[in-house]
């Protein structure tokens, strides 16, 4: 490594913040934008799974609800595009790159939703985990994404609300709708256990030596179980892992180990609903391309 | 073409604004609109200011090269002269 | 059914509650794949400020019919909503979206601008409160309107789009009210319209039935009064 690139580490090691104009490594830069981009693919691509339920919300509360919870994230992905830009990749390249699947997005966004107690279970469970991320997040030694953390982690704290309320609403309606929740955990917990990535080491981890991220992934999950299995357990739910305990002494969490292999197939597009959502996507993006044609330079 | 608009935003009345993010819109009265919902539908913000990008001039580089803290408070430390001007006057306290 | 006989206050509200409920459903329809993000946000706006405005609708028809607004919102029949066949129309293709929210709005704003001197002061509270948020709506079908002219292409997509709709969008309103929608319309396009055979209510496109079949799905699968 080079004296100017072993002193930039040393600064955002030391807390030191980078602004777009600044000078940065290659490397550093090049990861930033693969970082930054797949969290905008996952805000995009999130939307999928959740927006068929709009159509179906139950009531008008809960519609308007659900409504402003996928607008929040469609925004999210107009802030974090917008960052990406001004790093030098064009959204229409980002756009391009997710279609063609040369891009990630998260691995929950690669699951299918078949009920309203997976609405009631992403915008609680899945909000909860990304909101771990996003509040380690705040401290990214790029500037320009650590600001617009802000924003989103203030947006998402009423998506998690909304998700527990739903939630709340069924595990005290009927036995069905219980059991509607119930169901929807059984199928949402891998995910989740596979959310935060693989226990990497922090100082291994690229993301964390560049202080991208400030945190590494093994303690990320175990910040998400010590704060929603009491909340899960209490409502009588049960979590399907046997092996899922505490240890009152050092307060970790052990569980069964999660199939790692499995997490690098769905993100490799693989998922049960990868192809699906990626062709839909693709699809609805040619059918609106002369819009963009006509209201802005480059397609979006 | 301007694509790129910077947003800055009052939070509450008599309070500065400050930048909050930008938006891409073909024209100003979309990067209005836009920038309504972005950063007000909220009712989060008492006042936007939108400006094309180019309207924006940074500047980040300025010289340190002597001692200038005579211009700053930190400049000054009267405490020593100040005890020993309480000492002479007989109006020490005792600390 | 004669359209013009005369409706209690419930059967008005609920003409254009569910004309807005169903607008805001099928607006719903481009969350996450509206043509740029910036737009998604918007549209997703107006989207919900629709639905918002027949809740309140619905609130206010509920009290005359003793019922409250979800009932009346999701637990009719398709054939009992009074919707104007031009929001039960599946269109998820921008010109004709942006034209239908174009034609809407301004026959919304002719009828909402009526309500507002009604003697009713409720009805008239509720239409002025309306009508303030529904400014913005029209302010956004103008830009649209305003840059799809601004084009060779967009100028023949949005008039090939409103040659399709405007049979649709008279049917929006009564009798005596549509020599204004049609006068607003040309003023603002530059072109005259086609004489037309206007589509009224009373009568619903298949996709309405279609749209309730997912609309109601969730709230069918347990028994009446259940929470949500």
């Amino acid at each position: 490594m080079d004296t100017r690139t072993q002193e930039f580490v040393e600064y955002v090691q030391a807390g030191g913040q980078v602004e777009s104009g600044d000078w940065m490594p290659d490397d550093y830069r090049s990861k930033l934008v693969k970082f930054i981009e797949m969290h905008g693919n996952s805000e995009l691509m999130g939307v999928l799974p959740e927006r068929d339920w709009i159509l179906r919300a139950p009531t008008l509360q809960r519609k308007l609800a659900l409504t402003a919870k996928i607008q929040d994230e469609v925004g999210h992905a107009q802030l974090i595009y917008r960052v990406v830009e001004d790093l030098g990749k064009p959204r229409s390249a980002c756009l391009d790159d997710l279609v063609s699947g040369k891009a990630k997005f998260h691995n929950v966004f690669h699951y299918p939703t078949k009920t309203w107690g997976d609405v009631g279970v992403i915008a609680w469970l899945v909000d909860a985990a990304a909101i771990v991320s996003q509040k380690a997040l705040l401290k990214c030694s790029y500037a320009p994404y650590a600001r617009i953390m802000k924003k989103i982690c203030w947006e998402e704290s009423f998506h998690i609300l909304h998700g527990r309320d739903v939630i709340l609403a069924m595990v005290t309606g009927t036995q069905e709708q219980f059991e509607l929740v119930q169901e929807a955990l059984d199928r949402w917990w891998e995910p989740l256990m596979h959310f935060h990535g693989n226990p990497i080491p922090a100082d291994e981890d690229p993301m964390y030596v560049w202080r991208i991220k400030s945190q590494g992934n093994e303690d990320a999950r175990q910040q998400f179980l010590e704060g929603y299995v009491p909340q899960i357990r209490e409502l009588g739910l049960e979590i399907p892992d046997p092996k899922l305990r505490r240890d009152d002494e050092t307060s970790v969490w052990s569980y069964t180990e999660p199939d790692w292999d499995r997490l690098k197939a769905v993100v490799t597009g693989h998922g049960p609903a990868s192809q699906e959502r990626l062709a839909f996507r693709r699809l609805s993006r040619e059918q609106v391309d002369w819009v963009s044609r006509i209201v802005l330079a480059e397609a979006a | 073409m301007t694509l790129v608009w910077e947003v800055f935003r009052q939070e509450r009345k008599g309070q500065p604004f400050a930048h909050a993010g930008s938006v891409t819109a073909p024209d100003l009265s979309f990067a209005e609109l836009y920038a309504r919902e972005q950063y007000g539908r909220r009712q989060e913000s008492e006042a936007l200011w939108i400006v094309p990008r180019e309207g924006v001039h940074a500047v980040a580089d300025f010289p340190d090269e002597f001692d200038l803290k005579y211009r700053r408070v930190d400049g000054y430390s009267i405490k020593a002269r100040l005890k020993e001007a309480r000492e002479r006057a007989g109006t020490a306290v005792e600390s | 059914m004669n359209e013009q006989a005369p409706r209690s206050r419930a059967e008005l509200l609920l003409e254009l509650a569910d004309d807005d409920l169903i607008l805001g459903w099928r607006n719903s329809e481009w969350t996450g794949i509206a043509p740029f993000l910036e737009e998604d946000v918007a549209f997703s706006s107006i989207a919900q400020n629709e639905i918002g405005h027949a809740r309140a609708l619905y609130e206010l028809a509920a009290r005359d019919l003793g019922t409250d607004a979800d009932a009346l919102a999701f637990d009719r029949r398709p054939e009992e909503y009074r919707t104007a066949p031009l929001v039960e129309l599946r269109r998820l293709e921008w010109a004709r979206t942006i034209a239908r929210h174009f034609l809407y709005e301004t026959a919304d704003a002719i009828r909402i601008d009526a309500l507002k001197s009604s003697d009713d002061p409720e009805v008239a509270g509720l239409a002025a409160k309306i009508d303030r948020e529904e400014a913005y709506h029209r302010m956004h079908a103008e830009l649209w309107v305003g840059r799809l002219l601004g084009s060779e292409d967009g100028r023949k997509r949005l008039h090939e789009a409103v040659e399709e709709l405007w049979p649709y969008a008279l049917g929006v309103l009564d009798d005596e009210l549509r020599p204004e929608l049609r006068r607003r319309v040309e003023a603002a396009l530059g072109w005259t319209l086609p004489e037309a055979e206007p589509v009224p209510r009373g009568h619903h496109e298949a996709e309405l039935a279609e749209l309730w079949e997912e609309m109601t799905s969730v709230r069918r699968s347990a028994p009446a009064g259940a929470r949500w």
